[in-house]
């Protein structure tokens, strides 16, 4: 059963290793003359204000919370997809009703502007 | 002999694979140019056919410049992973059906799994680690917000995506990439069956692998580089090579699922032998998945790019109500047709 993922792991780490690689090649090739101007962060010039570590819009974390609510909703869809044709309309109702449930929810966070970018 | 073929057959598709995104850099740009009425990269080599050697090279000489305030280890590890994990999703594409060699019936596919497609989907998903780990390690603010808008970009069609599959799981009734395209036999396409999930799954897909018209997390008027603003040499090359491997991948997903992955309609009745017959179909399949990446170079350079909310709104308010439809619809159609 599990045999056929050898075939992946090799992927894998033939992925990687061309990936670690391919990114120190020009570090080892390149030339290396570093200075403190071409080490600051580029700022179109200027001279760096702050970090750019500080927070970010609580648009995006919305974006990530709600991401998981409707995934997980998708994962509940594939097992209910893959026995479609053995489940017949009983299984077809009853995901109508989880739909139905999940699209109200959305209907709701539409109402209340979660998704509203300005 | 068991562990010589899956490495034969890995080694001569990730070679294929390099050198097709490699001469896609080339071709886009040629197909740019031709469209913008220049001639395009024709000095390296015959017609600019030694183009992509070049430019590697040059970018192998590079310095490598690492920004004081950066995370140096996961600015290191960014490009990695967006490369290493672009290479992995193609373990699973089924490019050909099985091939009689010397005697010995081998699958042209480098991995049977049997949930092919929850495998690329959770691989594609992996690769906004890459994109998110260079924006917030480089410590600037337009890699910064490059990242995030590619996170929150990538999160929201993820939705799309997924549901839109879901069609053509009903269909076939397995999430085996090999069994959907057996069922793809003659004319019986899922483009034809699915008509609405082809649609969102490939606007999906430009989405997915950040090109036009939504590559806003390099938008270069706004972002300067976007996730990649403080990468130098081929790390840079990297998320390069990675967005190619991306369109190729993604071409050969929309390919398998929809576009009858290697069948050609009707092969059958020509009563050519079993082996040509193969050899044939991988062919098919080739050709199916370059016009689908050309395709994804002409939208480039004729679209103009989304606005952010614009974008979110696309993907929230349309692609999303519209792949549940879908999947009602395709329930009810299986039911009662």
């Amino acid at each position: 059963m599990l045999e056929q993922y050898i075939p992946i792991g090799f992927m894998f780490i033939v992925a990687i290793i061309f990936g670690i690689v391919m990114s120190k090649l020009s570090e080892w090739l390149g030339p290396k003359n570093p200075n403190d101007v071409k080490l600051s962060t580029y700022e179109s010039g200027m001279e760096p204000v702050l970090s750019a570590r500080e927070r970010v819009s609580v648009k995006y974390y919305m974006v990530a919370m709600l991401f998981i609510l409707f995934d997980i909703e998708v994962v509940f869809l594939y097992p209910w997809a893959v026995n479609f044709r053995s489940l017949g309309l009983f299984g077809f109702v009853e995901m109508l009703v989880f739909t139905v449930v999940l699209m109200l929810g959305y209907i709701y966070l539409l109402k209340k502007g979660a998704l509203k970018w300005q | 002999m068991e562990l010589l073929i899956p490495v034969i057959k890995i080694s001569v598709v990730l070679g294929v694979l390099l050198g097709v995104v490699a001469y896609t850099v080339l071709v886009e740009r040629r197909v740019a140019a031709a469209i913008q009425n220049r001639v395009g990269p024709n000095r390296v080599g015959w017609n600019g056919l030694l183009q992509p050697l070049a430019d590697v090279i040059k970018l192998v000489m590079k310095e490598d410049i690492v920004p004081k305030q950066a995370n140096r280890f996961i600015h290191d590890l960014a490009p990695m992973i967006s490369m290493a994990i672009a290479l992995i999703t193609f373990a699973v594409i089924p490019f050909g059906d099985s091939i009689t060699l010397f005697g010995q019936a081998i699958k042209l596919q480098i991995a049977s799994v049997n949930i092919g497609i929850l495998y690329i989907l959770a691989m594609t998903s992996l690769g906004v680690y890459g994109i998110t780990l260079s924006g917030w390690s480089s410590n600037s603010k337009y890699s910064l917000l490059g990242g995030l808008r590619s996170s929150a970009q990538m999160l929201s069609y993820e939705l799309a995506m997924g549901l839109s599959v879901i069609g053509v799981v009903m269909i076939a009734g397995s999430l085996e990439l090999d069994k959907i395209v057996q069922t793809q036999h003659g004319w019986m396409w899922n483009i034809l069956l699915q008509p609405v999930g082809f649609v969102t799954f490939v606007v999906a897909s430009f989405a997915e692998t950040n090109r036009h018209p939504f590559d806003l997390p390099e938008a270069e008027p706004e972002l300067v580089g976007g996730y990649h603003t403080e990468y130098s040499g081929l790390k840079f090359g990297l998320f390069f090579l990675a967005e190619y491997t991306n369109m190729v991948t993604s071409s050969a997903v929309i390919t398998t699922l929809f576009l009858g992955g290697w069948q050609i309609p009707y092969i059958g009745l020509a009563g050519l032998p079993a082996f040509w017959v193969s050899i044939l179909q991988v062919l098919a399949f080739c050709v199916k998945v370059y016009l689908l990446v050309l395709f994804f170079i002409i939208i480039r350079w004729t679209i103009p790019r989304f606005r952010y909310d614009q974008l979110m709104n696309l993907g929230w308010k349309v692609m999303l109500p519209l792949s549940v439809l879908n999947l009602l619809v395709t329930g009810l159609v299986i039911l009662y047709l």
